[in-house]
């Protein structure tokens, strides 16, 4: 395989390019009645602003002032996110993994880039990235590293390539310190990263 | 003719550095959010399903040099032309040259939020017993696969362990053909790292892939 990079922005055709063909593929597509243009803006403002990690923190916070969810989540991610009014597209298969003092989970999709859209949103584009999905199955304490993830050599490392239509979500450890936080505050603690086990949880103390 | 995928990407010797980024808009230039929503919008209409959809990112010539949404620009593009609900001249014009075929349905704006909550399940009924248990080990397939695929070359020919059973769900490699669901039972199957990459892997870790049966042979 080839030296082979992401460019974030465009990469064979120039961004007015792009943005000139995604236009013309619009309009023909409305003019032939396929689609309906009131529609794609209710389509993007769903993904650009009302699903993101913010619902998947309030699944973990729930998940560590709550046993009884905690335990539910754990048996059936599917039921126990949709009774938080998380569910749908790209999340019709639930599974969430927690990850313990002798177990980190993480997760990648090596052939394309699933990912849990309903509690995570969109993925951020390393996550869809050649080297991620190449290394994260081969490599993934290197992987961690470069994320400033480091975990001592006694932590088994499990890594769940979604290649099927089951979503992963990571239930990270609770942050030392934090028994006296609200279920509120708990989230603010729980990063995208942390829930796709590239990252830990911020402590207590580094969130004002 | 030979079938060949350039996204089975996992445990290649893929280089370049992984960019961590901030939780922020998940699209880079508005075009982007277009793209995605209308790969939606289109995938509603019912000319072409998810694993069809999949595949025909997956076979883009290009498909190593075209960044994220460009390769679901050029796969929705593609689907579009091969069923003949555009032309190559209207999309290079930008408007409408012919009448249009017909599609099943059309997602109206009101529909979206129920549509998107609903999604798509992949289970099906089971109408026949899952071949392996929990614990069994089990040994992926191995060779070269002609179609599209779910079950990734780096764990071809390698031995794992059954760890659940996801119950039965639709077929994506008979799926992606127009062969049908065919639903299959799906299996989370577990390997060592060492099984997957010798003496060479780090101690400690392990890697899972979710495989529909048909992907396993009973293993020794």
């Amino acid at each position: 395989m080839s030296d082979e990079h992401e460019h974030p922005h465009a990469g064979q055709g120039g961004l007015s390019e792009l943005e000139a063909r995604v236009r013309a593929l619009r309009s023909v597509l409305a003019q032939k009645g396929y689609i309906d243009p009131a529609a794609l803006d209710v389509l993007i403002d769903t993904y650009e602003r009302r699903v993101g990690p913010r619902n998947g923190a309030h699944v973990v916070a729930r998940a560590w002032v709550d046993p009884g969810f905690r335990r539910w989540l754990l048996e059936d991610a599917t039921a126990a996110i949709a009774s938080l009014g998380y569910s749908g597209r790209q999340g019709e298969h639930m599974v969430a993994v927690e990850n313990t003092e002798s177990c980190h989970n993480m997760v990648v999709c090596t052939l394309c880039s699933c990912y849990p859209w309903p509690v995570l949103g969109l993925p951020p584009v390393w996550y869809k990235s050649a080297p991620y999905r190449a290394r994260a199955v081969r490599d993934p304490r290197g992987v961690l590293a470069e994320f400033g993830v480091t975990l001592p050599d006694s932590m088994q490392i499990r890594v769940w390539d979604s290649t099927a239509e089951v979503r992963y979500l990571v239930i990270p450890r609770r942050p030392p310190g934090s028994d006296h936080l609200s279920e509120e505050q708990l989230a603010s603690l729980v990063t995208r990263d942390s829930m796709i086990g590239t990252g830990l949880p911020q402590t207590p103390e580094a969130c004002p | 003719m030979s079938y060949r995928s350039h996204a089975d990407l996992g445990g290649t010797d893929v280089r370049g550095r992984i960019l961590p980024e901030p939780e922020a808009d998940p699209f880079q230039a508005p075009w982007e959010a277009q793209a995605h929503a209308l790969t939606i919008a289109m995938g509603a209409t019912g000319s072409w399903n998810l694993d069809m959809s999949r595949s025909a990112r997956e076979t883009l010539p290009d498909y190593d040099s075209l960044t994220y949404y460009e390769k679901w620009l050029a796969g929705l593009e593609r689907l579009l032309l091969e069923r003949g609900l555009v032309t190559a001249q209207e999309l290079a014009q930008g408007r409408m040259l012919t009448p249009p075929r017909s599609v099943s349905r059309v997602l109206k704006a009101a529909e979206v939020p129920a549509a998107l909550a609903k999604g798509a399940p992949t289970e099906r009924p089971v109408v026949r017993p899952a071949r392996f248990t929990i614990g069994e080990l089990v040994r992926a397939r191995a060779g070269a696969i002609e179609h599209h695929t779910r079950l990734p070359a780096y764990a071809r020919g390698k031995l794992g362990r059954i760890e659940a059973n996801r119950g039965v769900h639709v077929f994506a490699d008979t799926h992606a053909q127009g062969l049908g669901e065919q639903p299959q039972w799906l299996y989370t199957v577990v390997f060592s790292g060492r099984e997957l990459r010798g003496e060479a892997a780090a101690a400690g870790s392990s890697v899972s892939i979710d495989a529909f049966e048909p992907y396993l042979e009973a293993g020794t």
